[in-house]
């Protein structure tokens, strides 16, 4: 099974409803765990440990001007703009390809080649005895997020329980998060800017036919909107963290819930089953 | 020569749009005669890449000068490497007040 925990904007304790889960369970089970958001990284936090760190790369095309002969095919096919061709020379732009190959594919004089460009990192490590943390890194500057979210969910390929942390938001990096995921879990506040993001997210996850529950977190009690929208949705609250103190300081010092007060282990125990019967249909 | 005026319309009389790679229409204006082509902009909605995209349609116009109020980096670099002059105007109203403050070379070069 494949979860992925989501949130409309950041700040609302997605790493930390991950975090919590992961280790939870990881004490009954084999648990993979993925930071897919490799913009900011911050799962590792919470679990420190020695990491393997491979490079992740993207192939990106080069002109040779000798052979090129201006005829301007591949600037034309380029949707993204990464090439434009001048009478005399083209001029690339590294940041705005996605590495399609379209325009080796184009040029009719061999004129391009492509040499792999490095995007980024991904770092394993085994920070419990049956927690495999994958962190997806992407390097300062580059903006294409998607593919070493992709590589990073690759290593996880046919472990039996993943659990993806995406980006915040809704854009492209978090659809590639939650692609191929049985279920996802959305975490939110009870503030109205938490509902409006949440509308957002609910909507993505349903775009992509992905069977969704909601946590809410520091809850003040005061959550009887977030409530109503989610009968309305047919969404099932499957958990609600009251904003306290003490969590908060557990949090911030980087340590976990669930390991501080383990009584928590149970409700994210909660948590697991009812994504369980979510995926299996049981509502 | 042939001049690029970015707006929001499709003749003399509508606003000047103030970014380059969205702008809604290119105007171009020859210099010699006060005659133009209204050239909607494929890319005004795209998503990546406008910028120099949008440049390559000035390049294949053969467009020698570009009126707009912002023109991004990796526009700039294509427009610049092409030998295409740009000049900035913020000044608003229809795109033919545009074309006379050009016209009396009062425009700053960018
Ligand atoms: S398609 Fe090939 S030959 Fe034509 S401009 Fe591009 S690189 Fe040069
Ligand atoms: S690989 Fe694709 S995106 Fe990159 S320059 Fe070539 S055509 Fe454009």
């Amino acid at each position: 099974m494949k979860l992925a925990i989501a949130s409309g904007k950041g700040g609302t304790g997605k790493t930390m409803v991950a975090a919590n889960l992961a280790f939870t369970l990881s004490r009954a089970g084999q648990v993979t765990l993925i930071d897919c958001d490799v913009e900011e990284p911050n799962l590792h936090l919470f679990f420190p440990k020695t990491a393997t760190i491979t490079g992740i790369t993207v192939p990106v095309p080069v002109i040779d001007e000798n052979t090129c002969q201006h005829c301007g095919l591949c600037g034309e096919f380029c949707q993204y703009g990464a090439i434009t061709v001048l009478s005399n020379r083209v001029l690339f732009f590294p940041e705005l390809c996605h590495s399609c190959g379209g325009c080796m594919l184009v040029c009719l004089n061999d004129a391009i080649h492509e040499e792999p460009k490095r995007i980024g990192t991904v770092a394993i490590s085994t920070p419990l005895p049956h927690l495999k943390l994958i962190s997806g890194m992407l390097d300062t500057g580059n903006p294409h997020a998607v593919p070493v979210i992709r590589s990073a969910k690759k290593l996880a390929a046919g472990n039996p329980l993943v659990i993806c942390d995406s980006a915040p938001g809704t854009s492209c990096p978090v659809v590639e998060a939650l692609d191929g995921c049985d279920i996802c879990i959305l975490v939110t506040e009870s503030t109205p800017f938490g509902l409006h993001d949440l509308r957002l997210a609910v909507d993505v996850a349903d775009r992509l036919g992905i069977p969704t529950g909601i946590v809410i977190n520091r809850s003040d009690g005061k959550d009887q909107e977030i409530i109503d929208f989610c009968r309305v949705q047919d969404l099932e609250v499957m958990m609600t963290i009251p904003f306290d103190r003490e969590i908060a300081a557990i949090q911030s010092r980087g340590n976990i819930l669930c390991q501080v007060q383990p009584t928590w282990q149970n409700e994210f125990t909660g948590l697991f089953m009812k994504c369980r019967d979510l995926c299996k249909g049981i509502k | 020569m042939k001049v690029c005026f970015t707006s929001k319309g499709a003749t003399l009389d509508t606003p000047t749009e103030e970014r380059f790679g969205r702008a809604p229409y290119f105007i171009i204006v020859e210099s010699e005669n006060g005659s133009f082509e209204a050239i909607p902009n494929p890319y005004a909605d795209g998503s990546g890449g406008v910028g120099p995209k949008a440049a390559q349609i000035l390049i294949a116009h053969n467009v020698k000068a570009l009126i707009s109020g912002q023109v991004g980096g990796n526009a700039r670099e294509v427009l610049d490497a092409a030998g295409i002059a740009m000049y900035t105007y913020t000044g608003g109203g229809p795109v033919k007040a545009a074309v006379d403050k050009f016209t009396e070379n009062t425009l700053i070069r960018s």
